[in-house]
């Protein structure tokens, strides 16, 4: 029997091919169910108009129980052939926000404390898109360089018990149609 | 804990269950939830998540029970979810799942889900607050709940989460905090901070470990003030590599003083203990920040000079410091020594026992001396911080007289213990022993209520570095 994490993973794959993306979200690589590579793209009049960013999606076979391990990619390249806008060609980074350190690692309590197990791919895309497109300057967090230099490659493992230390962030269900 | 649920069962009439979460959301101060709960009953359900905002279901009716549907009577029966027709499991994604279970907003889900789920809470995260499945639903799962759908292991579980939130909640109780020890002591007269200003509360769980409820500070460190044994352990740590790192890479949190580790992630920081919120640059709450916590900019311009100020009186005070520090320190390394010179004595006294006629009771004054010995070399330890903070005056020359009468006899005392044991000197060693040990014991006793004493009358007076 298929466990629960790759029934899920399934469904939404199924969801995200059959109805479409959300705007301004793609689908670059859903090869597995381990990890997935979704395309982001912040639309409309903000400080990010014209980037695309490329996140990483790791699942735990605990998924969706546990949230899944949410990172931008540095410097990537899409595969070539893949089903999405993103160009082989070029090499997409990872924006320039308060809350994302330059290694990829988003700080953002939807991804930890407030995970909600009925929250998808597609609606984690879309509340880090509304995070991006309400950044008002372009920045990096403060203790950056001390971060990326001791932080381990799990996001979910840097946070230290006593702290928790994130931007509470919250999907508002009205935007989309689930 | 049960009878302060049983009390508010009592009043409102509520079930067992609602009344330990609202208890829980009022931090168990019964007597806040109550008056806000005649106030506002519904609010005050909302909050603790009893109920959900929108559609108020009628008003004081506690929680419903959990709503269970079996797949065989959905179909026959009227069901009590539209879904119910054909029920996919949002989660596992499940269209024929055992069971489905909701709590009273509706939001169904499969009781394997609902399993894990619970078990992830409870077990991984260590929470004894867990909301529904549902994003933003903020009804929580009834305890009742946990134990019907969780098992056995997480219910219990969860069970010693809410006696953990009681004791630290309760400002009166406390664990032993002796390693594997699991007894919990209650001490009302230092529940308050401004107590801990007039006494040392020094208390001993029934398994005997000794521990000072104010703080958090090793042991017993009678006589010497909890606020000035933390002052005193910092500064003989301000040297040393840990501190500095300590110093460097961690911040209290401003409202309990537990110590945190920022190693990551932005600003707004919310102490695990406390959820207290507050900003890791300016250590000031995070209401004042708003959105905008980047542009947190206030230098604290008094901050700095203060700190200025304190770095160089520290250089002229070393030498001062350092005979205090010298004292201290070879209190502890002497209590050490003690220790390990009983474990030969005691075995020296087992042989004794054995090859002359004195019996077991007999040959325990040794034991009892050297247990005094170390009692006092702790209180001689922390009568040199205390002295190091008092600030020159009649009283503090009296309280030195005290300190000094102590510690020859404490010397005295030591120094027997040391003297060879033979079996011809015994009965001779005993009395001295024992006699000796009944004076330190004394002289112990008049230091420490000498100072306590002082302590409720006023009489110390602090030099600047610690009245601040």
């Amino acid at each position: 029997m298929a466990s629960i994490s790759s029934r899920r993973l399934a469904k939404e794959l199924r969801d995200l091919q059959t109805n479409g993306t959300p705007t301004g979200i793609e689908l670059i690589a859903a090869d597995n169910w381990q990890s997935w590579v979704m395309g982001i793209e912040v639309l409309g009049d903000t400080l990010y108009a014209g980037e695309k960013f490329a996140l990483l999606f790791r699942f735990e076979s605990q998924y969706p129980i546990s949230s899944p391990i949410v990172t931008f990619i540095p410097n990537y390249r899409p595969p070539v052939g893949n089903p999405s806008s993103f160009s082989p060609q070029a090499v997409y980074g990872v924006p320039m926000h308060p809350h994302v350190y330059s290694n990829g690692h988003i700080c953002a309590s939807i991804l930890g404390s407030d995970w909600s197990p009925v929250l998808t791919v597609a609606t984690v895309c879309i509340t880090l898109q509304s995070m991006l497109a309400s950044c008002k300057k372009k920045e990096r967090p403060v203790d950056n360089d001390r971060y990326v230099l001791t932080a381990p490659d799990n996001p979910k493992k840097a946070s230290h018990p006593d702290a928790f230390p994130t931007l509470t962030l919250t999907f508002f269900p009205d935007s989309i149609p689930l | 804990m049960r009878a302060d649920v049983e009390h508010v069962v009592s009043i409102f009439g509520l079930d067992q269950d609602s009344a330990r979460m609202l208890l829980r959301d009022y931090n168990w101060n019964s007597e806040r939830l109550i008056e806000k709960y005649m106030d506002n009953p519904t609010e005050v359900q909302i909050k603790a998540g009893l109920q959900n905002p929108k559609g108020a279901p009628s008003s004081v009716t506690p929680i419903a029970q959990p709503t269970t549907t079996r797949r065989s009577t959905r179909k026959s029966t009227a069901p009590i979810s539209p879904v119910a027709t054909k029920f996919v499991c949002p989660i596992c994604c499940d269209d024929e799942p055992p069971a489905t279970l909701s709590l009273q907003c509706g939001h169904q889900f499969c009781s394997n889900c609902w399993a894990q789920y619970l078990e992830g809470k409870v077990r991984e995260e260590g929470e004894c607050t867990i909301r529904c499945m549902e994003n933003g639903c903020s009804l929580l799962v009834p305890d009742s709940f946990i134990k019907q759908h969780g098992g056995t292991p997480v219910y219990d579980r969860f069970e010693e989460l809410v006696m953990r939130h009681y004791v630290a909640h309760i400002a009166h109780l406390k664990f032993c905090p002796a390693p594997g020890c699991t007894d919990t002591v209650s001490c009302r007269a230092a529940a308050t901070k401004s107590a801990l200003e007039t006494m040392v509360p020094a208390v001993t769980c029934s398994q005997g470990h000794t521990f000072c409820f104010g703080c958090n500070v090793d042991s017993d460190h009678r006589p010497v003030l909890c606020r000035i044994a933390r002052f005193w352990l910092k500064k003989c740590q301000d040297d040393s590599e840990t501190a500095n790192w300590i110093k460097t890479n961690t911040k209290e949190c401003t409202k309990c003083q537990s110590t945190i580790e920022k190693n990551g992630g932005c600003n707004h920081m919310t102490c695990k203990k406390c959820k207290h919120e507050f900003c890791w640059v300016c250590m000031g709450p995070w209401v004042d920040h708003g959105t905008q916590w980047y542009s947190c900019n206030r230098y604290d311009d008094k901050a700095a000079i203060d700190a200025r100020d304190a770095q160089s009186k520290s250089r002229i005070s070393l030498e001062r410091y350092l005979h205090y520090y010298n004292r201290w320190a070879n209190h502890e390394q002497s209590a050490r020594l003690s220790a390990d010179l009983f474990a030969k004595t005691e075995k020296k006294m087992e042989e004794m026992q054995l090859t002359t006629e004195l019996t077991w009771i007999e040959v325990q004054f040794a034991k009892k001396a050297v247990e005094e010995v170390l009692r006092c070399r702790t209180t001689l330890k922390w009568t040199y911080a205390m002295a190091y903070y008092l600030e020159k005056s009649n009283a503090k020359e009296l309280f030195e007289d005290n300190q000094r009468d102590l510690e020859k006899a404490v010397e005295d005392l030591s120094e027997l213990l040391e003297s060879p044991i033979e079996p011809e000197t015994i009965p001779d060693l005993r009395s001295k022993m024992t006699n000796k040990t009944v004076y330190v014991q004394k002289r112990n006793e008049i230091m420490l209520e000498d100072t306590a004493n002082g302590f409720k009358e006023g009489r110390w007076t602090w030099n600047e570095t610690v009245t601040l």
